[in-house]
This record gives structure tokens, sequence and C-alpha cells, in this order.
């Protein structure tokens, strides 16, 4: 378990960090269909319902790939995480999740946190 | 009427005309008189229920000549010495504050002699729902006092409850003391109950995964392999240890011929055993040299003796330390802590790793074709392991881990090498190296620094998301437990280590680590045995509950509620076994197929369990369930005036899933 953990916080660093090539995003998504399908189909379980990241998934709301990134990770991931291929998730599905987690506003700063600026 | 401890009872000649069974049930039935006089309702309602009864009979002619003639000659069986006394003058001699017991047939002799003839103080009986629980709180009580807490169980029922815990207590190295009751000679059993709960036996089911047993047939054997017991459960590596109370010695009385014989062995703890000084001048001579040493600790630091030598030995070499999170080993604010890296360390010294192979060796994760290993340590980097576990091995539970390769082994207790080696280092470090790792300290606080502002960073996110963050609740907890002498007694292992990230541990009581073995039903009773031992100190005892973990034995929270255990419950309410609903989606992606029905078998959802109710009904302050972030920070605040005032509290808090 541990190592499993260990693997995919590589595997977040990896889908926050790596700039994968860039191609032309698809048509948008439906936000409110993607986040149906990000608890449906399980994404929460590692990445947290608003994507904010756990010790099992990283941080994935808002995103830092382009839809195009995101799906090419999803299909063919390079940590821990399972690939989860066309069979069971489409490109049009990936992309309402991409919508949903492109519509997930930013946190305040740390600053601006009391609870959290106490800790620096 | 004493009666010789070797004599079976079928050959036994009592001149009774009652024998002893009949004195029992009469026994029973004055006891029952008592009762019925001690519940007698008040004169009017007695004789509204006399009305709607009617007339009571009369007794017959034959029933009143017995109750009122004086009965013929009767032996009554009473005895001013049970064989349970010495025993309980054996058990107060090793010192056990408590004793955790669900009361069993078995052990009723000494349950008797313990809260009677050893007036229920040292040690002072809990009652336990479950022996899991009895077992778990033990195991949780050691970590924060440092010594065995007394269970009591039978030897075959109540042992098959305890056994996961036991074994979690094994793979933890954590010292637990069971006394198991029998009833060994079979002329004894008087029913089907006490055939089904005798055993030949009775340790053979738990011998894989405890230290040593013994089932002793006299006193003075029990006294014996009691102070043995309690000698080896106490040396490192730490164990649980098993002992067999007979029952037939509990109850008879002490035989005359040993009366005034008997006496309790003097216990004299074995000193811990410390690295050969070789060896010792060895790891120095390699750490000292090193340009990139780094420190992985396991279960480094027994007593807060071992966190002040862990300290003293990385800042001596300004050597960062990796903790491995089973105990409390080095301070989470500290400079050095959890900086440096495996893959670039020229040297790695090991203390109390149970995992090091996990530590220094990655595999493929569930989701990658293949099985391969990849060593994570650099090409000729030298690793060291202090390692009390080469003590001691056993073959069929596999905690042992696979076989790591070192290059100096040293069998030893860490913490009791420590010094030692601190030592040696010291004589070796000139003032080239003092100032080459002064530099090299410089380095790690700075990267120390950034980890921090990550993290801090990376809690900001999803902070006012409902289910509540792990984050926010971590921070939430540490604003109001900071101005506090508090301990954490629960692994947060599944709350993505968030306090471990963000608050300040630099005491040994401030973190216990986690079950050992990951048998799950750890976390409940283990947290509410170390809140008993923190007790005594004053100290605020807060527990993030699982809540598949609650649900195996949540009795527990009636014995924190009767014995005024103050305890701050935090439920870490994910509504499901979400380890195992992750795994199942591994396989659901891999098969291709249902990736949104892994939640069948692995939810705890529909019907919602409400946490906050379950403590109420066991006796218990609480609130909940606490969806909005908002709500969380007040309920937090009742909660801690509800165990300052030395009671539990439970919160239920809606959470995100890790």
């Amino acid at each position: 378990m541990r190592t499993v953990a260990f693997l995919m916080i590589a595997a977040a660093f990896v889908l926050t960090s790596v700039a994968l090539p860039q191609t032309p995003a698809p048509a948008s998504g439906d936000a409110a269909k993607g986040k149906s399908l990000f608890l449906k189909d399980g994404c929460y379980e590692c990445h947290g319902t608003v994507g904010q990241g756990t010790k099992d998934g990283a941080r994935i709301g808002p995103p830092v790939l382009n839809v195009q990134g995101l799906i090419r990770y999803v299909r063919r991931p390079a940590g821990a995480m399972p690939a989860f291929t066309e069979k069971v998730i489409t490109d049009a599905e990936l992309t309402d999740i991409y919508a949903y987690l492109k519509s997930i506003s930013p946190p305040k700063a740390v600053k601006d946190i009391p609870l959290l600026e106490q800790l620096k | 009427m004493a009666r010789s401890q070797n004599t079976s009872p079928k050959t036994s000649q009592n001149t009774s005309t009652t024998g002893r069974r009949g004195f029992l049930k009469g026994a029973a039935a004055g006891a029952a008189v008592l009762v019925a006089d001690v519940a007698k309702p008040p004169a009017a309602l007695a004789q509204t229920q006399q009305a709607q009864r009617g007339p009571t009979p009369q007794p017959s002619a034959v029933q009143a000549a017995r109750e009122t003639n004086p009965p013929p000659h009767v032996d009554v069986y009473t005895t001013d010495r049970p064989g349970s006394d010495f025993m309980a003058e054996v058990v107060k001699s090793l010192g056990f504050e408590y004793v955790a017991a669900n009361p069993g047939s078995s052990f009723r002799g000494l349950h008797e002699s313990l809260i009677n003839f050893g007036g229920n103080k040292d040690p002072e009986l809990l009652t336990c729902l479950h022996e899991e629980s009895s077992v778990a709180m033990a195991h949780g009580y050691a970590k924060i006092e440092g010594k065995p807490m007394l269970i009591m169980a039978h030897g075959t029922v109540g042992l098959q409850h305890a056994s996961m815990a036991i074994y979690n207590a094994y793979a933890d190295r954590v010292p637990v003391y069971i006394v198991l009751g029998n009833i060994q000679d079979e002329t004894w059993r008087r029913s089907d109950v006490e055939w089904a709960h005798s055993v030949q036996d009775a340790a053979s089911m738990v011998r894989d995964y405890t230290k040593w047993d013994d089932a002793p047939v006299s006193l003075a054997h029990f006294a014996e392999s009691a102070v043995r017991a309690y000698k080896i459960a106490m040396t490192p590596p730490m164990e649980p240890v098993v002992l067999v109370a007979d029952a037939v010695l509990q109850e008879e009385p002490v035989p005359d011929a040993d009366r005034g014989k008997l006496r309790v062995p003097k216990l004299s703890l074995s000193t811990p055993p410390a690295g050969d000084s070789g060896a010792i001048a060895e790891a120095a001579k390699m750490l000292v040299a090193a340009e990139n040493p780094v420190i992985v600790a396991g279960r480094a630091a027994r007593t807060p003796a071992g966190l002040k030598s862990l300290v003293e030995l990385a800042e001596l070499l300004q050597a960062p330390v990796q903790d491995r999170r089973f105990r409390m080993n080095f301070p989470t604010r500290h400079a050095l802590y959890g900086g440096g890296s495996i893959g670039e360390a020229d040297v790695i010294l090991a203390l109390e790793v149970p995992d090091l192979w996990n530590a220094t060796n990655s595999m493929t994760p569930v989701n990658k074709m293949g099985m391969e290993t990849k060593r994570l340590t650099k090409p000729g980097a030298k690793l060291i392991h202090i390692f009390a576990g080469d003590l001691f091995a056993k073959s069929n539970y596999q905690d042992f881990g696979r076989y790591a390769e070192v290059d100096l082994s040293i069998a030893a207790d860490a913490e009791a090498t420590l010094p030692a080696l601190i030592e040696a280092c010291k004589k070796l470090i000139t003032a080239d190296r003092k100032r080459a790792f002064t530099d090299r300290g410089a380095k790690f606080a700075e990267a120390t620094r950034k980890i921090r502002d990550r993290d801090l960073e990376q809690a900001s996110y999803g902070f006012d998301a409902s289910p509540i963050s792990t984050a926010r609740v971590s921070a939430e907890l540490w604003n109001q437990l900071k101005g506090e002498d508090w301990s954490l007694v629960s692994d947060v292992t599944f709350f993505s280590y968030w306090p471990l990230r963000l608050w300040d541990f630099n005491k040994h009581y401030h973190y216990i680590g986690g079950h050992g073995a990951y048998g799950v039903g750890y976390q409940a009773p283990a947290s509410v045995g170390a809140a008993l031992a923190n007790r005594k100190h004053g100290r605020i005892s807060v527990n993030i509950q699982c809540d598949g973990d609650l649900n195996y034995a949540p009795g527990v929270l009636w014995t924190a509620a009767h014995h005024k255990i103050p305890l701050l419950t935090v439920m870490h309410n994910n509504r499901a076994y979400h380890q195992e609903l992750m795994y199942v989606q591994d396989m659901a992606s891999r098969a291709q197929r249902g990736i949104d029905r892994a939640r069948i078998g692995t939810s705890i959802s529909d019907p919602n369990i409400d946490y906050a109710m379950m403590a109420k009904a066991y006796g218990m302050f609480s609130a909940g369930p606490i969806s909005d972030p908002k709500d969380l920070g007040p309920a937090i605040k009742a909660a801690l005036q509800v165990v300052k005032r030395g009671e539990p509290a439970l919160i239920d808090v809606l959470t995100q899933p890790r």
C-alpha cells in the first residue's frame, strides 16, 4: 500500500508538472455532466470531489493540462493510476469531465486563509 | 472445605449431603433474595402489582418446614484463600495499572480476586465489550505508557475474538500481556458450555504471532511464568505474551502444603540489547565520511529518549530523517525532517525499519503490466540497519517483509544503540567535516521550508469543499489544539497524512503510529487505550477515526464513556472502505468494464450510518454529521469542552475520501 501511495504521488507529479504536447482542444464539454461522471466513474476516489488531490491521486482541479493532454494521460497514465480505455469512458465523456475540472475555481491564496496562514 | 489441588472432583470425598454444587445453588438463591430485596418497589407500587397478579399462593407444609426448620448438616464451601488470590498478588507485583476484559467464566476466579482481594486497583478492571477491543486498547495504551496492560479472555472464544488485535500488536512490536482462562482437566468441566470453552493447548492459535506462552500446572509455576512472561514481553523486540490461568488453579483453595511457601519471584527487566562496539565504530566511520547520508526511521523511538537521541544524531551529522511514520521518531517541523533522497544517498542508516526493502526498492504498481523490481539506491550506496527484529523471527506470518540486502547489519535495539553511535561519531568528526555538515544542513533546511510551503498551498485546494477536505479538518483541529497539551492517538495514513504535514509534532506522545499489521478494527479501541494512558497526564487525546474501522467493535465507545476516558474522536466519514473501493476500481479499469460499479460491496451508505447517534447511544457527547466546513470549528470547540472535563466526545464529519 505504501508503495502504491508513493507511486501515485509520483504520478501526481507527472500529471501536474510535465508539459505534454499541446494539441487543439476539442469542442468544449458539459461541466454538469462532467461532474456527474467524475463522481459516478470513481475519479473522485483518488483525486477528491473537486479534484483537489489526495495522497493517492494528483491535484487536477483546475487542470494544468489541456483536454487532449488529459485524455492522453487517462488512456496511458505514467504512474500508478489505472488506464481508462475507450471501452469504459469515451473521449466525449472525458471532455465533459475536463469541463467540470476547468469550472472549479482556483483556491484563495494561503495568506488569505487564516487557518493556513497561522501555520506558516 | 479445602480440597487438594491434584485431586479429581470425581474421586474426592465430600462429607456434605449437599456438596459444593448444592452450596452454589443455595448461594445463588441467597443472592437472588438479596437482589430481590434491593429491587423491591415502593410499597404502593408493590400493592398495585399484587392486585394485578392476584393473591400469592401460600407455601406448602413441606416448603414451610424446609424454610423454618434447621437444615441437616451441610459443609459450606468457602475458602479464605482461593488460588486466584495468589495469582492476583503475582499480577499486582508486575505493576499493571489496568486489566481489560470482556467477562468470561473461565477466568471468573481471577476476576473476583482482582476486584475484591486486589481492591480493583493496580490493576483496575476495564469493562470491554469485545476481546478485540481489550487487546487493541492495550496496544494503544502501551505505545503511550511504554508498558503492557493486562488482558483476560477465554482461552477459546475470547482468544478467537482477540486474535487479529494480537497480530496487530505483534507486527507493531508492542508488549501486550494476555491471561487466558481454561479448564485443562476435563473432569472439572461441568457442562457442554465448559467443554466448548476448554482447549488442549489454548495459546496454540496465536503462537505464530506471540513471543512466548505457557500453561502453568501449579500456582508456583504460574508465578514464575507470569514474571518470566512480563520480562520477555518487555525485552526488545517487545511482543505480546500469553499465559494460561487454569480455572481449577484459580478457583480451588491454595493447597495447605503450599501455604506459607508460595512467593512472587522478583522481576528484573533485561536491559535492551545494544549494538556491538566494533559494528558501531564501523557505522560511525561510514556516516561521518558520507557526503549524502540519509537516516530512515521505522520504529526507532520506543520512548522519549529515542526521539531525543535521533535528533542529536541527525543534528550532529546534519543528516535528513525520512520517517516511515510507525512511531513519533522525529519532530515534524525540524529542518531535517523528511528531506534528502534515498536515490542520492551514499550512506543510508536505517533504524528499526520493518519494511526496509520497500523503503529502498520499488515494484511495478498494480495497474502496470509485469512485476519488476528496481533498486532505488544508487550504485555503491552503503546500507546500515540497526534492527531488533533480527533477534526474533517467526516463519508463518509474513510481516517480516522482503529480504533487504544491507552492508552492515546490527542486530540490536536502535534506541539503546544510538547513544553509543553518537559518541562514536563525535570522536571522528573533524573541523573540516563539521563545516561540510553545516553547509549540508543549510541546504536541507531550505528544502524542508519549500516542502512546507508546498503543503500549505496544497491544503488550500478544496478548502471550502463539502464533503470537508481532510486538510481542512486538520487545520481546524490544529487551530484549537495548538495551545493545549495534546496527543494524536490515531494513524493518519488514510487522511493523506495532513496532521503530520501541518501540525507541530515534537513530543514522543504526540503520535503513536498505526496498526502494525493493518488489521482494520484497531483504531477505535487503540485510541481509547492510548487516551487512558494520557488521562493521568492531563493530555487531550485526539482520534481521527475511519468509519469502516469503528464498525468492527463500536462498543468501545461505551467503554470510553463508562470509564470516563477523555478522548476527542473526529470521524473520517467517507462512507466507504475506501482503500478497497480504489482497488476494485483498479480491477474494473484493468478488465475494462463497470467502472461505475466499484462501490458495490465497498461503500458504507444507503442507509448512511449516523455516528453521532451511535455515540449518543453509547452514552457519549456527540455532534454531527457535519458537512459544511463552517460548522466544524464550533463543533470541535464544544466537543473539546467535554473532553477537558474528563469525558469522551465524538464529532461525525462527512469527509473527502482521502
